[in-house]
């Protein structure tokens, strides 16, 4: 193949589509995940089942949503249920196999915070917080992460806590009573990290085409441990790159109108 | 649950002393500036906050529309929420099974305020597309007011839809595009655009004051809300 030029965002994307097989069930906020599950649908995991917060259950968006809220996903789901039955017949009933998060800052045992940068009670920058992420991340047979790597967002000790993720590492996730595996993928703009299966703690397991190591290392804030077996996550293909750019044209004229 | 822009709105202009929440943010677009400042800089006055997670709040709300004192889940196990939300959650064990669960205590505010599709004259209340959790904070509610797109003579409501009979709500007002900036499922769509304004809008304090003293403070009604922002050329 031709060599194609594509950005960090889209390879974070298109590996993150990657994690949907087909048939999957998969809880989906909006943003990135959202871009990433739709790009599956799309592509190789057409039976794909995507689940919105909002109370859509197999949508199928055809352009992407602005917010968890948008008629678009309400008009394009198979079932619509109300924000109660979401959060506990479909999410803690146990009926999600994947869940996507993001968020500001993660540790090394995948742990999440969306909450606050500085201290809670008088925080320097204030976000939005925890909206679904809690349960997701306990509930979902699986969570994969999705964030933009740099010292910033990758830390040594959160600010705060907001989501669960394999908590202080080794079975610590399974005594806490939470369900699933947890975390099985983080997957950055520079490479995809994946837990030991045993200390939990997150190793780096490939690099994005073109990323060297030590750049993934130096933007990592705690010594990042690195796979004997690294890999290079295969780029972006050309259909992959094509829907994705359609999929965001679209979206974009659709949100520049009132 | 989801405090979005009529909220920033009125935390901005000081009329919010305590916000209980599980998400705040500018679905889509990013920060709600006048939450933050509060919560970062005490403008224009402190905000108390009660924080929660979604199925959190869910699940208080249900609680509180059955009148029972808490709600259970599985929930806020692993995070720091339970620190700092000290007075509206516990951990429990299931008294069967020795489970581990979240108690959350049941919210019932003093009034709620809903938008919905269609009433009847009669004021019975039909609404239909992403309900959220309002047919949960209506029945928490001591009294409940729901503004609608139309008021007909008969809503037609087929079997199993969401009606909310007359007797369980308080007043209904026709307010046809009351839902704005956001949508009403079958009328119109959400106005994206207009969030992603707020973003300008709201970043600044001076800004802020001069679009709310041009739009809400110095109009009478929601019609004349709508008429100062399409002379600015905002849709509504």
């Amino acid at each position: 193949m031709s060599e194609t030029l594509y950005t960090a965002d889209e390879m974070m994307t298109v590996a993150a589509a990657r994690m949907v097989r087909n048939g999957a069930v998969c809880f989906v906020g909006v943003g990135l995940p959202s871009a990433a599950t739709n790009l599956a649908r799309l592509t190789h995991a057409p039976d794909a089942v995507l689940v919105y917060e909002s109370g859509t259950i197999g949508t199928k968006p055809n352009v992407l949503p602005l917010s968890i809220g948008d008629d678009e996903l309400a008009e394009t789901s198979d079932v619509l249920v109300s924000l109660v039955e979401i959060f506990t017949y479909w999410l803690q009933g146990g009926r999600i196999d994947l869940g996507f998060l993001g968020g500001a800052q993660i540790d090394r045992f995948a742990n999440i915070n969306s909450t606050v940068i500085g201290d809670y009670r008088s925080p320097s920058v204030r976000l939005p917080g925890a909206g679904g992420a809690p349960c997701i991340a306990a509930c979902c047979g699986e969570i994969v992460i999705t964030l933009r790597h740099n010292k910033r967002a990758m830390v040594p000790r959160l600010d705060f806590r907001t989501s669960g993720g394999h908590l202080e590492g080794g079975d610590s996730r399974e005594r806490m009573g939470l369900s699933g595996k947890g975390p099985t993928a983080v997957i950055t703009d520079l490479g995809i990290l994946t837990p030991d299966p045993v200390s939990k703690e997150l190793v780096l397991t490939s690099t994005h085409p073109g990323v060297a190591v030590e750049t993934v290392v130096g933007n990592t804030g705690w010594p990042l441990r690195v796979s004997p077996d690294l890999q290079v996550t295969d780029p972006p293909s050309e259909l992959e790159l094509t829907v994705l750019r359609d999929l965001q044209e679209r979206t974009a004229r659709a949100h520049a109108a009132g | 649950m989801t405090p979005d822009i009529v909220y920033d709105q009125m935390i901005g202009c000081g009329c919010a002393s305590k916000l209980v929440f599980s998400w705040g943010g500018n679905p889509g677009v990013g920060s709600l500036h006048r939450f933050r400042e509060a919560i970062e800089k005490g403008w224009p006055r402190p905000l108390e906050i009660d924080e929660h997670e979604h199925a959190g709040m869910a699940a208080r709300f249900a609680a509180g529309a059955s009148h029972l004192p808490f709600g259970i889940l599985k929930g806020y196990l692993g995070t720091d929420l339970p620190k700092f939300s000290t007075t509206s959650v516990r951990f429990i064990d299931c008294p069967f099974t020795g489970e581990r669960v979240a108690a959350v205590s049941a919210i019932r505010p003093d009034v709620a305020v809903i938008h919905a599709q269609k009433a009847d004259r009669k004021g019975n209340v039909m609404m239909w597309g992403l309900l959220g959790a309002q047919k949960e904070v209506v029945l928490a509610s001591k009294r409940a007011i729901v503004t609608v797109e139309e008021i007909v003579d008969d809503l037609n409501a087929p079997m199993n839809a969401a009606v909310l009979p007359s007797w369980v709500v308080s007043a209904v007002c026709e307010v046809k595009g009351g839902a704005f900036p956001s949508y009403s499922q079958g009328y119109y769509g959400r106005n994206n655009a207009f969030y992603k304004l707020w973003e300008g809008v709201s970043r600044d304090r001076a800004t802020f004051e001069a679009w709310m003293e041009r739009h809400v403070m110095g109009t009478n009604d929601f019609a004349g809300f709508r008429k100062s922002l399409e002379a600015e050329g905002v849709h509504v």
